[in-house]
């Protein structure tokens, strides 16, 4: 697994500006920044997040959500939960947002290459698994069938339609979306996003799985991709815990022995599995 | 051997339900299936009403659907080609649950209920078999509609 690119001090917010915003959905915003000074001083990897402060309001920890690949910005996709992300949501064209990162250690994607991919996501996970489908995409040859499971609450929530639609098209994906409810005007697929994981066409003994939604749901689908043979050694899930430093001193995103911000966010299930259903961690 | 029953014979035989199944007892559910076909619109099962059969689709798209009558049909979950629709036969009192409405032009497998649990009644190895493969099935089914009812996507960490 690539390191996390070297940060000058990781303590230090460097100011960025809302170059666009983008609303996705209710109350689900994507921001492009670009840094007020200048380049972007360091590499982002898919799977990464950055420490984004709304100034006067506190800092929140958010995925990267754009192209790893962009020198010129990055994008972050962001959903109003509370304050922080409310300050944030509310933010237009040319304000400010401090920015710490990146941090954390990202999807295996160079470890991955010659296997079979499959992308699983639910609701807003799909934004941490945006910037490694860009990159499985420009790297295309690399990699063997590539799958991307979506599952959403309603039709409604589906994140990045336009996308989604897009790569839908591609002769070289398979990409499912079904939602939990609909009470009509939705031609797709209807239950949960595990259910998909079992008509997938992949090799479970060369593939290597990605996933990234709320808890519950990738604890199940993690079950369903063993069943289905994948190993727990190949199945990787995106931790959110209540960071706060980024670097593993403040102890706040404490995972059992893990670090979710230094050790995480991006764990083999094969060794978190046993933490996710303690439940006095 | 009649070449409708050996197709149907075949297509058991790939299914991944029926796996652990032994040839003989392949062919004892081949026995009892015939071809159907719905058009959309159609009801594969209505609520309340006696089931006697369920379907392995082989094209097609059927929803399974509760019926309100301030939200119209809500749809619960969607099968497709592959997919085993209906386990209501095999619990008594026999009656479904919910509707099962073909989205599109449907062609599934049809197994007699009836003709399949007069087989397993005859043969109880037979029997503890099929009911071992469909208890596996209502699981899945319970799994996936628990995980519904928790709306595991409105679940918020606040920041």
């Amino acid at each position: 697994m690539p390191e996390a690119a070297a940060i000058v001090d990781p303590m230090l917010p460097l100011p960025y500006r809302v170059l666009r915003k983008r609303r996705e959905i209710d109350e689900i915003y994507t921001l492009d920044l670009e840094p007020v000074d200048g380049e972007i001083p360091f590499r982002t990897l898919p799977g990464q997040f950055n420490m984004v402060y709304a100034y006067g309001i506190g800092e929140a920890a958010i995925s990267l959500s754009g192209d790893c690949d962009d020198a010129k910005r990055i994008r972050h996709t962001i959903r109003r939960v509370g304050a922080v992300t409310a300050g944030l949501c509310n933010l237009v064209k040319g304000d400010c947002v401090g920015i710490r990162g990146p941090f954390g250690r990202p999807w295996p994607l160079e470890e991955a290459r010659g296997a079979d991919i499959v992308v699983v996501a639910g609701g807003i996970g799909l934004a941490p698994l945006r910037p490694a489908i860009y990159e499985l995409l420009a790297k295309r040859k690399h990699y063997g069938r590539i799958v991307i499971l979506y599952g959403s609450r309603s039709p409604d929530d589906l994140l990045f339609l336009d996308e989604l639609r897009r790569w839908r098209g591609r002769f070289d994906l398979e990409v499912e979306a079904t939602v939990d409810h609909t009470t009509g005007g939705w031609f797709g697929q209807v239950g949960v996003v595990t259910a998909l994981i079992g008509r997938a066409s992949f090799d479970p003994d060369n593939a290597v799985a990605l996933i990234c939604g709320p808890e519950i749901m990738m604890r199940f689908c993690a079950r369903e991709l063993e069943h289905k043979g994948v190993s727990p050694a190949d199945i990787y899930v995106s931790m959110e815990r209540n960071m706060a430093c980024g670097v593993g001193h403040c102890g706040h995103c404490q995972f059992g022995p893990e670090f979710v911000c230094k050790d995480g966010p991006v764990f083999a299930y094969e060794r978190v599995e046993p933490i996710m259903t303690l439940r006095e961690v | 051997m009649n070449p409708a029953f050996r197709d149907m014979a075949a297509i058991v035989s790939e299914h991944p339900m029926f796996a652990g199944f032994t040839e003989a007892h392949r062919e004892l559910i081949a026995g009892c299936a015939s071809n159907v076909r719905f058009d959309a619109g159609e009801l594969l099962f209505r609520e309340g009403e006696p089931v006697s059969q369920f379907y392995l689709i082989r094209y097609g798209k059927v929803a399974v659907e509760l019926v309100s009558a301030s939200r119209g049909h809500i749809t619960i979950q969607t099968h497709q080609e592959g997919d085993i629709v209906g386990w209501s036969w095999i619990v008594p009192p026999f009656h479904s649950y919910h509707d099962a409405r073909a989205l599109t032009l449907t062609r599934a497998l049809a197994f007699d209920g009836g003709c399949l649990r007069d087989k397993a009644n005859a043969d109880p190895e037979f029997g503890f078999v099929l009911l071992k493969h469909f208890s596996q099935l209502i699981a899945q089914s319970l799994e996936r509609v628990q995980l519904q009812l928790v709306d595991v996507y409105g679940e918020v960490q606040s920041a």
